[in-house]
Protein backbone atom coordinates (compact mmCIF):
# COMPACT_ATOMS: atom_id res chain seq x y z
CA UNK A 1 0.00 0.00 0.00
CA UNK A 2 1.09 3.57 -0.76
CA UNK A 3 -0.22 6.95 0.87
CA UNK A 4 -0.87 9.51 -1.64
CA UNK A 5 -1.66 12.92 -1.15
CA UNK A 6 -4.49 14.45 -3.28
CA UNK A 7 -3.83 18.21 -3.55
CA UNK A 8 -7.19 20.42 -4.81
CA UNK A 9 -5.94 23.42 -6.44
CA UNK A 10 -7.56 26.30 -5.74
CA UNK A 11 -8.27 29.47 -8.09
CA UNK A 12 -9.78 32.09 -6.26
CA UNK A 13 -10.75 34.22 -9.45
CA UNK A 14 -13.34 31.54 -10.66
CA UNK A 15 -15.99 31.46 -7.69
CA UNK A 16 -18.80 28.89 -7.34
CA UNK A 17 -22.10 30.11 -7.41
CA UNK A 18 -23.66 29.30 -3.59
CA UNK A 19 -26.18 27.09 -5.25
CA UNK A 20 -22.93 24.79 -6.55
CA UNK A 21 -20.92 25.25 -3.38
CA UNK A 22 -23.14 24.23 -1.47
CA UNK A 23 -23.87 21.14 -3.77
CA UNK A 24 -20.33 20.50 -3.95
CA UNK A 25 -19.95 20.32 -0.04
CA UNK A 26 -22.13 17.68 -0.27
CA UNK A 27 -20.56 16.01 -2.60
CA UNK A 28 -17.65 16.16 -1.17
CA UNK A 29 -18.75 14.79 2.03
CA UNK A 30 -20.30 11.75 0.21
CA UNK A 31 -16.71 11.19 -1.18
CA UNK A 32 -15.23 11.56 2.65
CA UNK A 33 -17.90 8.63 3.96
CA UNK A 34 -17.13 5.99 1.00
CA UNK A 35 -13.20 6.94 1.41
CA UNK A 36 -13.67 6.25 5.43
CA UNK A 37 -16.16 2.98 4.99
CA UNK A 38 -13.19 1.40 2.44
CA UNK A 39 -10.34 2.16 4.50
CA UNK A 40 -8.89 4.73 2.43
CA UNK A 41 -8.85 8.01 4.33
CA UNK A 42 -6.23 8.70 6.20
CA UNK A 43 -6.87 12.44 6.80
CA UNK A 44 -8.66 15.05 5.54
CA UNK A 45 -9.17 19.14 5.21
CA UNK A 46 -10.19 22.34 3.34
CA UNK A 47 -8.06 25.11 4.22
CA UNK A 48 -8.80 28.68 4.70
CA UNK A 49 -7.43 31.35 2.18
CA UNK A 50 -3.67 32.16 1.20
CA UNK A 51 -4.52 35.20 2.82
CA UNK A 52 -4.50 33.88 6.00
CA UNK A 53 -1.27 32.43 5.58
CA UNK A 54 2.20 33.06 7.51
CA UNK A 55 5.36 32.20 5.95
CA UNK A 56 8.37 31.11 8.65
CA UNK A 57 11.74 30.61 7.12
CA UNK A 58 15.48 31.52 8.03
CA UNK A 59 17.09 34.25 6.75
CA UNK A 60 21.01 34.70 8.41
CA UNK A 61 20.54 32.47 10.87
CA UNK A 62 17.25 34.19 12.13
CA UNK A 63 14.00 33.03 12.32
CA UNK A 64 11.91 35.74 10.40
CA UNK A 65 8.07 35.54 10.25
CA UNK A 66 6.37 37.44 7.39
CA UNK A 67 2.88 37.79 6.14
CA UNK A 68 1.27 35.77 3.32
CA UNK A 69 1.21 32.89 1.20
CA UNK A 70 4.80 31.28 0.19
CA UNK A 71 4.33 31.95 -3.81
CA UNK A 72 1.98 34.21 -4.91
CA UNK A 73 0.66 32.31 -7.68
CA UNK A 74 -2.65 32.26 -9.30
CA UNK A 75 -3.46 28.83 -8.20
CA UNK A 76 -3.08 27.76 -3.97
CA UNK A 77 -3.60 24.70 -2.10
CA UNK A 78 -7.30 25.12 -1.59
CA UNK A 79 -7.36 21.53 0.61
CA UNK A 80 -5.98 17.99 0.29
CA UNK A 81 -6.69 14.29 1.27
CA UNK A 82 -4.07 11.82 2.44
CA UNK A 83 -5.90 8.30 1.25
CA UNK A 84 -3.93 4.79 1.29
CA UNK A 85 -4.56 2.71 -2.03
CA UNK A 86 -2.95 -0.36 -3.44
CA UNK A 87 -1.58 1.32 -6.88
CA UNK A 88 -1.34 4.53 -8.58
CA UNK A 89 -4.72 3.48 -10.27
CA UNK A 90 -6.69 3.12 -7.17
CA UNK A 91 -5.10 6.69 -6.13
CA UNK A 92 -6.50 8.24 -9.49
CA UNK A 93 -10.09 6.65 -9.05
CA UNK A 94 -10.36 8.49 -5.90
CA UNK A 95 -8.84 11.19 -7.34
CA UNK A 96 -11.22 11.13 -9.99
CA UNK A 97 -13.79 11.08 -7.50
CA UNK A 98 -12.21 14.08 -5.69
CA UNK A 99 -12.22 16.64 -8.45
CA UNK A 100 -15.71 15.72 -9.65
CA UNK A 101 -16.82 16.51 -6.08
CA UNK A 102 -14.92 19.55 -5.26
CA UNK A 103 -15.08 21.28 -9.01
CA UNK A 104 -11.41 21.85 -8.62
CA UNK A 105 -8.05 20.00 -10.59
CA UNK A 106 -6.47 17.63 -8.28
CA UNK A 107 -2.84 16.74 -8.35
CA UNK A 108 -2.25 13.13 -7.00
CA UNK A 109 1.82 12.40 -5.00
CA UNK A 110 3.12 9.74 -3.47
CA UNK A 111 4.34 10.23 0.05
CA UNK A 112 7.89 8.79 0.51
CA UNK A 113 7.85 4.96 2.51
CA UNK A 114 7.94 5.58 5.90
CA UNK B 1 7.86 -20.74 -15.40
CA UNK B 2 10.27 -22.56 -17.15
CA UNK B 3 12.56 -24.42 -15.23
CA UNK B 4 15.53 -24.51 -18.39
CA UNK B 5 18.87 -25.03 -17.08
CA UNK B 6 21.64 -23.90 -19.49
CA UNK B 7 21.59 -27.57 -21.17
CA UNK B 8 24.03 -28.77 -24.07
CA UNK B 9 24.56 -27.30 -27.48
CA UNK B 10 22.03 -26.60 -30.51
CA UNK B 11 24.66 -24.61 -32.28
CA UNK B 12 27.58 -22.68 -31.62
CA UNK B 13 26.85 -18.64 -32.68
CA UNK B 14 29.45 -17.47 -35.23
CA UNK B 15 29.39 -13.99 -34.06
CA UNK B 16 28.34 -11.53 -30.92
CA UNK B 17 25.93 -10.09 -33.71
CA UNK B 18 24.01 -13.56 -33.20
CA UNK B 19 23.62 -12.95 -29.39
CA UNK B 20 22.92 -9.50 -29.68
CA UNK B 21 20.19 -10.26 -31.99
CA UNK B 22 19.04 -13.12 -29.28
CA UNK B 23 19.82 -10.00 -27.19
CA UNK B 24 17.35 -7.68 -28.85
CA UNK B 25 15.20 -10.31 -29.42
CA UNK B 26 14.48 -11.41 -25.87
CA UNK B 27 15.67 -8.46 -23.94
CA UNK B 28 11.35 -7.60 -23.67
CA UNK B 29 10.00 -10.98 -22.43
CA UNK B 30 12.99 -11.30 -20.34
CA UNK B 31 12.51 -8.28 -18.42
CA UNK B 32 9.01 -8.58 -17.93
CA UNK B 33 8.91 -11.83 -16.48
CA UNK B 34 11.61 -10.37 -13.58
CA UNK B 35 9.65 -7.32 -13.23
CA UNK B 36 6.69 -9.62 -12.53
CA UNK B 37 9.08 -11.78 -9.94
CA UNK B 38 10.98 -8.76 -8.13
CA UNK B 39 8.33 -5.98 -8.88
CA UNK B 40 11.28 -3.39 -9.27
CA UNK B 41 12.31 -2.55 -13.61
CA UNK B 42 15.88 -1.47 -12.05
CA UNK B 43 16.01 -4.93 -10.79
CA UNK B 44 14.79 -6.67 -13.88
CA UNK B 45 16.71 -4.75 -16.39
CA UNK B 46 20.25 -5.00 -14.54
CA UNK B 47 20.31 -8.74 -13.81
CA UNK B 48 18.66 -9.23 -17.36
CA UNK B 49 21.73 -7.19 -18.73
CA UNK B 50 24.02 -9.43 -16.47
CA UNK B 51 22.87 -12.54 -17.69
CA UNK B 52 23.50 -11.47 -21.20
CA UNK B 53 26.58 -10.36 -20.23
CA UNK B 54 27.46 -14.21 -19.17
CA UNK B 55 25.61 -15.07 -22.38
CA UNK B 56 28.21 -13.53 -24.28
CA UNK B 57 30.97 -15.08 -22.57
CA UNK B 58 29.55 -18.63 -22.48
CA UNK B 59 27.87 -19.24 -25.54
CA UNK B 60 31.17 -18.98 -28.53
CA UNK B 61 32.36 -21.47 -26.65
CA UNK B 62 29.28 -23.67 -25.26
CA UNK B 63 26.92 -22.78 -27.90
CA UNK B 64 23.18 -21.88 -27.41
CA UNK B 65 21.30 -23.55 -25.01
CA UNK B 66 18.01 -25.28 -26.36
CA UNK B 67 15.92 -22.14 -25.45
CA UNK B 68 17.95 -19.35 -24.81
CA UNK B 69 15.33 -16.74 -23.27
CA UNK B 70 14.62 -18.65 -20.76
CA UNK B 71 18.04 -19.47 -19.84
CA UNK B 72 18.45 -15.66 -19.83
CA UNK B 73 15.25 -15.53 -17.94
CA UNK B 74 16.61 -18.08 -15.30
CA UNK B 75 20.16 -16.89 -15.07
CA UNK B 76 18.85 -13.51 -14.73
CA UNK B 77 17.07 -14.49 -11.66
CA UNK B 78 18.98 -16.50 -10.11
CA UNK B 79 21.59 -13.83 -9.92
CA UNK B 80 19.10 -11.30 -8.94
CA UNK B 81 18.10 -13.61 -6.03
CA UNK B 82 22.08 -13.80 -5.08
CA UNK B 83 22.88 -10.19 -5.19
CA UNK B 84 19.73 -9.28 -3.42
CA UNK B 85 20.45 -11.95 -0.62
CA UNK B 86 23.92 -10.64 -0.38
CA UNK B 87 22.22 -6.99 0.47
CA UNK B 88 19.50 -7.59 1.95
CA UNK B 89 21.80 -9.33 4.90
CA UNK B 90 23.72 -5.81 5.21
CA UNK B 91 20.01 -4.19 6.19
CA UNK B 92 19.26 -3.00 2.55
CA UNK B 93 15.57 -2.62 3.01
CA UNK B 94 14.81 -2.21 -0.56
CA UNK B 95 16.40 -5.62 -1.36
CA UNK B 96 14.51 -7.32 1.25
CA UNK B 97 11.14 -5.84 0.05
CA UNK B 98 12.52 -6.97 -3.48
CA UNK B 99 13.03 -10.67 -1.79
CA UNK B 100 9.81 -10.24 -0.34
CA UNK B 101 8.02 -9.86 -3.16
CA UNK B 102 9.99 -12.31 -5.21
CA UNK B 103 8.86 -14.93 -2.79
CA UNK B 104 4.71 -14.59 -2.64
CA UNK B 105 5.48 -13.80 -6.67
CA UNK B 106 7.29 -17.63 -6.55
CA UNK B 107 4.62 -18.92 -4.51
CA UNK B 108 1.79 -17.82 -6.95
CA UNK B 109 3.51 -19.37 -9.29
CA UNK B 110 4.12 -22.58 -7.52
CA UNK B 111 0.18 -22.90 -7.19
CA UNK B 112 -0.06 -22.53 -10.71
CA UNK B 113 2.40 -24.20 -12.15
CA UNK B 114 0.61 -27.09 -9.80
CA UNK B 115 -2.92 -26.48 -11.74
CA UNK B 116 -0.91 -26.40 -14.78
CA UNK B 117 0.35 -29.83 -13.71
CA UNK B 118 -2.80 -31.38 -12.74
CA UNK B 119 -3.96 -30.69 -16.06
CA UNK B 120 -6.41 -27.32 -14.55
CA UNK B 121 -5.44 -25.03 -16.36
CA UNK B 122 -3.81 -24.40 -19.80
CA UNK B 123 -0.71 -26.22 -21.37
CA UNK B 124 0.96 -22.17 -22.20
CA UNK B 125 0.91 -20.26 -18.82
CA UNK B 126 -1.46 -17.34 -19.59
CA UNK B 127 1.02 -15.41 -16.30
CA UNK B 128 4.00 -15.53 -18.68
CA UNK B 129 2.57 -15.22 -21.80
CA UNK B 130 0.77 -11.63 -20.48
CA UNK B 131 4.20 -10.47 -18.54
CA UNK B 132 5.12 -8.20 -21.64
CA UNK B 133 1.63 -7.06 -22.05
CA UNK B 134 1.25 -5.89 -18.73
CA UNK B 135 4.75 -3.94 -19.28
CA UNK B 136 3.53 -2.42 -21.91
CA UNK B 137 0.82 -0.81 -20.35
CA UNK B 138 2.86 0.64 -17.61
CA UNK B 139 5.19 1.91 -19.84
CA UNK B 140 1.95 3.41 -21.85
CA UNK B 141 0.07 4.48 -18.37
CA UNK B 142 -1.30 7.52 -18.83
CA UNK B 143 0.19 9.53 -15.38
CA UNK B 144 3.54 8.87 -17.89
CA UNK B 145 3.94 11.94 -20.39
CA UNK B 146 4.22 10.83 -23.69
CA UNK B 147 8.14 10.83 -24.74
CA UNK B 148 8.58 9.20 -21.62
CA UNK B 149 5.76 6.25 -22.57
CA UNK B 150 8.10 6.06 -26.35
CA UNK B 151 11.47 5.92 -24.65
CA UNK B 152 10.27 3.01 -21.97
CA UNK B 153 8.50 1.05 -24.94
CA UNK B 154 11.36 1.34 -26.89
CA UNK B 155 13.84 0.73 -23.87
CA UNK B 156 12.15 -2.06 -22.03
CA UNK B 157 10.03 -3.66 -24.47
CA UNK B 158 11.98 -3.14 -27.84
CA UNK B 159 15.74 -3.86 -25.98
CA UNK B 160 16.79 -0.74 -27.65
CA UNK B 161 19.78 1.12 -25.42
CA UNK B 162 19.58 4.69 -24.64
CA UNK B 163 21.91 6.06 -27.11
CA UNK B 164 20.39 4.04 -29.19
CA UNK B 165 16.58 6.26 -28.61
CA UNK B 166 18.55 9.91 -28.31
CA UNK B 167 19.86 9.01 -31.76
CA UNK B 168 16.49 8.41 -33.04
CA UNK B 169 14.92 10.79 -31.84
CA UNK B 170 17.71 13.62 -31.85
CA UNK B 171 17.52 14.51 -28.30
CA UNK B 172 21.53 14.48 -26.39
CA UNK B 173 22.26 10.67 -24.49
CA UNK B 174 21.98 12.78 -21.14
CA UNK B 175 18.23 14.55 -21.58
CA UNK B 176 17.18 10.88 -22.93
CA UNK B 177 18.71 9.05 -19.90
CA UNK B 178 17.29 11.50 -17.88
CA UNK B 179 13.93 11.15 -19.39
CA UNK B 180 13.95 7.86 -18.25
CA UNK B 181 15.38 7.42 -14.81
CA UNK B 182 12.72 9.79 -14.22
CA UNK B 183 10.23 7.83 -15.96
CA UNK B 184 11.53 4.92 -13.82
CA UNK B 185 11.17 7.17 -10.17
CA UNK B 186 7.86 7.86 -11.07
CA UNK B 187 6.89 4.34 -11.92
CA UNK B 188 8.12 2.99 -8.66
CA UNK B 189 7.70 6.31 -5.98
CA UNK B 190 3.71 6.42 -7.48
CA UNK B 191 3.32 2.46 -7.88
CA UNK B 192 1.99 2.99 -11.16
CA UNK B 193 1.03 -0.69 -11.64
CA UNK B 194 1.95 -3.64 -13.50
CA UNK B 195 -0.87 -5.32 -14.85
CA UNK B 196 -3.17 -5.17 -17.86
CA UNK B 197 -6.51 -2.62 -17.33
CA UNK B 198 -10.20 -4.10 -16.90
CA UNK B 199 -12.97 -3.91 -19.17
CA UNK B 200 -13.85 -0.53 -18.35
CA UNK B 201 -10.45 1.58 -18.75
CA UNK B 202 -8.95 -1.08 -21.54
CA UNK B 203 -10.49 0.95 -24.44
CA UNK B 204 -8.71 4.34 -23.48
CA UNK B 205 -5.87 2.63 -22.28
CA UNK B 206 -4.87 0.28 -25.21
CA UNK B 207 -5.31 3.63 -27.36
CA UNK B 208 -2.40 5.50 -25.53
CA UNK B 209 -0.50 1.95 -26.16
CA UNK B 210 -1.36 1.83 -29.88
CA UNK B 211 -0.44 6.10 -30.39
CA UNK B 212 2.92 5.34 -28.45
CA UNK B 213 3.62 2.39 -30.55
CA UNK B 214 2.09 4.47 -34.15
CA UNK B 215 4.04 7.54 -33.06
CA UNK B 216 7.31 5.34 -32.80
CA UNK B 217 6.45 3.72 -36.86
CA UNK B 218 5.71 7.09 -37.36
CA UNK B 219 9.11 9.01 -36.34
CA UNK B 220 10.38 6.32 -38.71
CA UNK B 221 8.88 7.13 -41.80
CA UNK B 222 8.68 10.39 -41.41
CA UNK B 223 12.27 11.07 -40.70
CA UNK B 224 12.68 14.61 -39.50
CA UNK B 225 16.07 13.79 -39.90
CA UNK B 226 19.29 12.05 -38.95
CA UNK B 227 20.62 8.37 -39.87
CA UNK B 228 18.55 6.43 -41.95
CA UNK B 229 19.97 3.47 -39.94
CA UNK B 230 18.22 4.31 -36.99
CA UNK B 231 15.48 5.37 -38.70
CA UNK B 232 14.78 2.09 -40.62
CA UNK B 233 15.05 0.61 -36.83
CA UNK B 234 12.29 2.37 -35.38
CA UNK B 235 9.70 1.33 -38.46
CA UNK B 236 11.13 -2.65 -37.82
CA UNK B 237 10.71 -1.96 -34.04
CA UNK B 238 7.08 -1.04 -34.42
CA UNK B 239 5.62 -2.99 -36.59
CA UNK B 240 7.67 -6.05 -33.60
CA UNK B 241 5.65 -4.00 -31.53
CA UNK B 242 2.82 -4.00 -32.91
CA UNK B 243 2.97 -7.93 -33.98
CA UNK B 244 3.28 -8.36 -30.27
CA UNK B 245 0.49 -6.88 -29.10
CA UNK B 246 -1.30 -8.67 -32.28
CA UNK B 247 -0.05 -11.71 -30.12
CA UNK B 248 -1.28 -11.00 -27.12
CA UNK B 249 -4.78 -9.82 -28.11
CA UNK B 250 -5.96 -11.25 -30.79
CA UNK B 251 -9.52 -10.06 -30.09
CA UNK B 252 -9.07 -6.38 -30.29
CA UNK B 253 -9.70 -5.09 -33.81
CA UNK B 254 -7.70 -1.93 -33.43
CA UNK B 255 -4.37 -3.45 -32.82
CA UNK B 256 -5.01 -5.99 -35.95
CA UNK B 257 -5.75 -2.58 -37.67
CA UNK B 258 -2.40 -1.01 -36.63
CA UNK B 259 -0.43 -3.82 -37.54
CA UNK B 260 -2.13 -3.80 -41.16
CA UNK B 261 -1.44 -0.05 -40.90
CA UNK B 262 1.74 -0.69 -40.47
CA UNK B 263 2.54 -2.75 -42.76
CA UNK B 264 0.43 -1.64 -45.73
CA UNK B 265 2.77 1.65 -44.98
CA UNK B 266 5.60 -0.07 -45.23
CA UNK B 267 5.45 -1.78 -47.96
CA UNK B 268 6.18 1.44 -50.24
CA UNK B 269 9.24 2.43 -48.22
CA UNK B 270 11.57 1.46 -50.76
CA UNK B 271 9.32 3.39 -53.86
CA UNK B 272 9.11 6.63 -51.09
CA UNK B 273 12.06 8.17 -51.67
CA UNK B 274 13.62 8.87 -55.48
CA UNK B 275 17.24 8.22 -56.31
CA UNK B 276 17.81 11.95 -55.82
CA UNK B 277 16.57 11.99 -52.21
CA UNK B 278 13.39 13.24 -52.62
CA UNK B 279 9.75 12.56 -51.86
CA UNK B 280 8.13 10.43 -54.07
CA UNK B 281 4.13 11.12 -54.03
CA UNK B 282 2.04 8.27 -54.25
CA UNK B 283 0.69 8.26 -58.22
CA UNK B 284 4.30 8.76 -58.97
CA UNK B 285 6.04 5.49 -56.90
CA UNK B 286 7.51 2.66 -59.01
CA UNK B 287 4.80 0.03 -57.75
CA UNK B 288 7.22 -2.82 -58.69
CA UNK B 289 9.28 -1.51 -55.74
CA UNK B 290 6.22 -2.03 -53.58
CA UNK B 291 6.99 -4.88 -51.16
CA UNK B 292 4.39 -7.68 -51.85
CA UNK B 293 4.87 -9.62 -48.82
CA UNK B 294 4.05 -7.06 -46.50
CA UNK B 295 0.92 -6.18 -48.86
CA UNK B 296 -0.59 -9.34 -48.71
CA UNK B 297 -0.03 -9.93 -45.04
CA UNK B 298 -1.82 -5.94 -44.43
CA UNK B 299 -4.56 -6.86 -46.61
CA UNK B 300 -5.32 -10.28 -44.91
CA UNK B 301 -5.43 -8.68 -41.59
CA UNK B 302 -7.59 -5.88 -43.46
CA UNK B 303 -9.99 -8.18 -44.22
CA UNK B 304 -9.81 -10.37 -41.37
CA UNK B 305 -11.17 -6.91 -39.61
CA UNK B 306 -13.76 -6.09 -42.34
CA UNK B 307 -15.44 -9.65 -41.34
CA UNK B 308 -15.26 -8.31 -37.96
CA UNK B 309 -17.23 -5.28 -38.96
CA UNK B 310 -16.26 -3.54 -35.34
CA UNK B 311 -14.28 -0.73 -37.63
CA UNK B 312 -11.85 2.22 -35.95
CA UNK B 313 -9.72 4.31 -37.16
CA UNK B 314 -6.32 2.16 -37.41
CA UNK B 315 -8.78 -0.44 -39.33
CA UNK B 316 -10.14 2.33 -41.76
CA UNK B 317 -7.07 3.92 -42.26
CA UNK B 318 -5.18 0.16 -43.10
CA UNK B 319 -7.98 -0.06 -45.90
CA UNK B 320 -7.66 2.89 -47.37
CA UNK B 321 -4.08 1.98 -47.62
CA UNK B 322 -5.28 -1.51 -48.73
CA UNK B 323 -7.39 -0.14 -51.65
CA UNK B 324 -4.14 1.61 -52.82
CA UNK B 325 -1.95 -1.34 -52.47
CA UNK B 326 -4.67 -3.00 -54.78
CA UNK B 327 -4.05 -0.44 -57.64
CA UNK B 328 -1.62 -1.42 -60.34
CA UNK B 329 -1.22 1.99 -61.39
CA UNK B 330 -2.26 5.37 -59.99
CA UNK B 331 -5.17 5.66 -62.47
CA UNK B 332 -6.85 2.23 -61.82
CA UNK B 333 -7.06 3.54 -57.69
CA UNK B 334 -10.64 3.47 -57.14
CA UNK B 335 -10.99 6.98 -55.74
CA UNK B 336 -14.73 6.29 -54.43
CA UNK B 337 -14.15 3.94 -52.34
CA UNK B 338 -11.18 5.66 -50.45
CA UNK B 339 -13.32 8.85 -50.26
CA UNK B 340 -16.41 6.45 -48.66
CA UNK B 341 -13.29 5.29 -46.18
CA UNK B 342 -12.18 8.87 -45.41
CA UNK B 343 -16.20 9.54 -44.75
CA UNK B 344 -16.20 6.73 -42.36
CA UNK B 345 -12.50 8.20 -40.64
CA UNK B 346 -13.88 11.62 -40.39
CA UNK B 347 -17.38 9.87 -38.35
CA UNK B 348 -15.11 8.10 -36.13
CA UNK B 349 -12.00 10.60 -35.78
CA UNK B 350 -13.26 14.23 -36.62
CA UNK B 351 -10.35 15.69 -37.10
CA UNK B 352 -8.87 18.55 -39.33
CA UNK B 353 -6.22 16.32 -40.73
CA UNK B 354 -8.61 13.60 -41.58
CA UNK B 355 -10.83 16.21 -43.53
CA UNK B 356 -7.48 17.36 -45.41
CA UNK B 357 -7.04 13.84 -46.71
CA UNK B 358 -10.52 13.43 -47.36
CA UNK B 359 -10.52 16.47 -49.39
CA UNK B 360 -7.16 15.08 -51.41
CA UNK B 361 -9.63 12.04 -52.08
CA UNK B 362 -12.52 14.35 -53.07
CA UNK B 363 -10.88 15.96 -55.76
CA UNK B 364 -9.84 13.14 -57.38
CA UNK B 365 -13.18 11.67 -57.87
CA UNK B 366 -15.33 15.29 -58.19
CA UNK B 367 -12.61 17.05 -59.60
CA UNK B 368 -9.47 19.74 -58.38
CA UNK B 369 -11.95 22.60 -57.63
CA UNK B 370 -14.51 20.29 -55.12
CA UNK B 371 -11.14 19.32 -53.43
CA UNK B 372 -10.22 22.82 -53.61
CA UNK B 373 -13.19 23.96 -51.82
CA UNK B 374 -13.11 21.69 -49.12
CA UNK B 375 -9.82 22.44 -48.67
CA UNK B 376 -10.47 26.01 -48.16
CA UNK B 377 -13.29 25.40 -45.63
CA UNK B 378 -10.07 23.69 -43.27
CA UNK B 379 -8.03 25.76 -40.43
CA UNK B 380 -4.64 24.36 -40.86
CA UNK B 381 -2.57 27.26 -41.68
CA UNK B 382 1.03 26.35 -41.03
CA UNK B 383 0.82 22.29 -41.44
CA UNK B 384 2.68 21.81 -44.56
CA UNK B 385 0.70 18.51 -46.16
CA UNK B 386 -2.27 21.34 -46.14
CA UNK B 387 -0.33 23.89 -47.95
CA UNK B 388 1.24 21.12 -50.30
CA UNK B 389 -2.34 20.06 -51.28
CA UNK B 390 -4.04 23.74 -52.14
CA UNK B 391 -1.10 24.40 -54.43
CA UNK B 392 -1.27 21.18 -56.16
CA UNK B 393 -4.88 21.68 -56.52
CA UNK B 394 -4.48 25.20 -57.60
CA UNK B 395 -1.33 24.63 -60.36
CA UNK B 396 -4.39 21.31 -61.32
CA UNK B 397 -7.04 24.49 -62.07
CA UNK B 398 -4.80 26.38 -64.13
CA UNK B 399 -3.52 28.73 -61.09
CA UNK B 400 0.09 28.17 -60.93
CA UNK B 401 0.90 31.57 -60.00
CA UNK B 402 -1.11 31.28 -57.08
CA UNK B 403 0.44 28.13 -56.08
CA UNK B 404 4.29 29.54 -55.70
CA UNK B 405 3.73 31.14 -52.30
CA UNK B 406 1.24 28.01 -51.24
CA UNK B 407 4.76 25.57 -52.32
CA UNK B 408 7.05 28.79 -50.27
CA UNK B 409 4.46 28.34 -47.25
CA UNK B 410 4.61 24.06 -47.17
CA UNK B 411 8.55 24.87 -47.06
CA UNK B 412 8.47 27.41 -44.58
CA UNK B 413 7.16 24.81 -42.42
CA UNK B 414 9.09 21.30 -42.67
CA UNK B 415 12.25 20.45 -41.93
CA UNK B 416 12.44 16.95 -44.18
CA UNK B 417 15.39 16.97 -46.26
CA UNK B 418 13.29 14.57 -48.88
CA UNK B 419 9.26 16.95 -48.11
CA UNK B 420 12.02 19.93 -49.24
CA UNK B 421 13.50 18.76 -52.26
CA UNK B 422 10.06 17.54 -53.57
CA UNK B 423 8.56 21.02 -52.63
CA UNK B 424 11.53 22.54 -54.34
CA UNK B 425 10.80 21.16 -57.37
CA UNK B 426 6.92 21.67 -57.43
CA UNK B 427 7.79 24.95 -56.77
CA UNK B 428 9.95 25.82 -59.94
CA UNK B 429 7.67 24.01 -62.03
CA UNK B 430 4.85 26.00 -60.98
CA UNK B 431 6.92 29.42 -61.06
CA UNK B 432 7.81 27.43 -64.42
CA UNK B 433 4.17 27.14 -65.63
CA UNK B 434 3.11 30.77 -64.40
CA UNK B 435 5.63 31.95 -66.54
Amino acid sequence: MTQYLLAVHHDEQIPLSPEDMQQSFKDVDAVNSEMQATGAWVFAGGLHPPSTATVVRVTDGKVVTTDGPFAETKEQLGGFWIIEAADLDAALEWAAKATVACRLPVEVRPFEAA
Amino acid sequence: MSKARPVPVSAVPDSAGDIEGHFRREYGRCVATLVRFFGDIDIAEEAVQEAFTIAVDRWPASGFPPNPGAWITTTAKNRAIDHLRREASREDKHAQAALIYARDEQNTQDETDEDTAHGTKEQVDPVVQDDRLRLIFTCCHPALARTAQVALTLRLLGGLQTPEIARAFLVPEATMAQRIVRAKRKIKAAAIPYRVPGDAELPDRLDAVLSVVYLIFNEGYVASDGGALVRDDLCAEAIRLARLLAELMPDEPEVLGLLALLLLTQSRRAARIGQDGSLVLLPDQDRSLWDRELIAEGQRLVRACLRRNMPGPYQIQAAINAVHSDAIDAAQTDWSQILRLYDQLLGCAPTQVVALNRAVALAEVDGPSAGLAAVDELDLVGYHPYHAARADLLVRLGQAAAAVPEYEAALAATANSAERRFLEQRKLKAAGLAG
